[in-house]
């Protein structure tokens, strides 16, 4: 049987690739205001996808080429993590 | 003669392009919409700034998808030259037919502003009639202008001498190497983030983008 699934793409800055954003969150929001606590704050993108699928395997491997052909995330810049999160 | 100036939903320097090639360095040139791009028998061809597709997912990334990208490629195989200002450089880096990434601006701001350039290279379609370490003025107008690439990348296209423009004096955007603009290995296709098209005229406040242009058809010629 088909299944729907829910598919959640997390994309973000590599490591070797500066991001200010999450610098600026962690700098000027979280540290002056009292959150010395937080060392390291990087943001990125989601994306959620509902994808039918005969199997959660199938699923992953269905956005996982997607997101490569599709070029959802460019490889030289960022990193791209795919998460099942259940189904619909 | 004849230059194709690519346009896309979204794109906004297209108009000024076409005036440059079309009053000011006197080439035909012809606008066409990317849909309708089929045809890989232009002499040359140039993507320009705006913001196609509003730059939803990715500055760049919806129209490197566009059918016009199939004949530019065939015109980037054939050593034509293929320019890509601003968001035409971010489509030419997101078709993979330049290497890299352009990121968010490190000040989170759009910059919209005069900046200075060096020329680091003539060898290439688009800087034959510069001079190698000539200081150049271009605007420059954008969010996503943040040159990224891995050291490997980098390496590689300093040892080619593919880096045909710095930004010298102030780095407006956080550019990995101070890089503005590159090129591929064959030097046809270029890409930049500076405007040449609106530093074409002295009325504009500078011409020195003029020559970007004019060395396109000393190329051709």
């Amino acid at each position: 049987m088909r299944i729907v699934y829910l598919v959640e793409i997390v994309i973000g800055n590599k490591p070797q690739a500066k991001d200010p954003e999450g610098e600026t969150i962690m700098k000027d929001l979280m540290h002056k205001s009292g959150y010395d606590c937080v060392k390291e704050v990087r943001t990125g993108k989601l994306l959620t996808v509902q994808i039918e699928a005969n199997s959660e395997e199938e699923a992953r491997e269905k956005v996982f080429a997607m997101c490569n052909d599709l070029r959802i995330f460019n490889p030289v810049a960022h990193s791209c993590k795919i998460e099942i999160r259940g189904k619909t | 003669m004849k230059v194709a100036v690519i346009q896309f939903p979204g794109s906004n320097c297209d108009l000024d392009t076409l005036h440059v090639l079309r009053d000011v360095v006197k080439v035909n040139a012809d606008l066409i919409w990317h849909k309708n791009f089929k045809d890989p028998n232009y002499d040359a061809a140039i993507l320009p700034g705006g913001f196609s597709y509003g730059d939803h997912l990715r500055a760049g990334i919806i129209a490197a998808y566009s059918p016009a990208m199939t004949p530019i490629k065939e015109m980037a195989k054939q050593n034509k030259p293929i320019l890509g200002i601003c968001n035409g450089f971010q489509i030419l880096v997101e078709s993979s037919l330049l290497p890299g990434a352009l990121l968010r601006n490190s000040g989170l701001k759009f910059v919209c502003k005069w900046t200075r350039l060096r020329v680091e290279t003539e060898h290439s379609a688009f800087t034959g009639l510069y001079q190698k370490g000539e200081n150049i003025r271009m605007p420059i107008a954008h969010n996503e202008g943040r040159y990224f690439i891995d050291e490997e990348t980098l390496k590689d296209i300093r040892r080619n001498n593919r880096v045909i423009f710095r930004y010298v004096s102030e780095n407006p955007n956080g550019a990995i190497d101070d890089i503005a603009g590159i090129c591929n290995e064959d030097r046809n296709v270029v890409g930049l983030m500076p405007h040449p098209e609106r530093a074409s005229e002295n009325i504009l406040g500078s011409e020195d983008g003029r020559k970007m242009f004019e060395s396109m058809l000393k190329w051709l010629n």
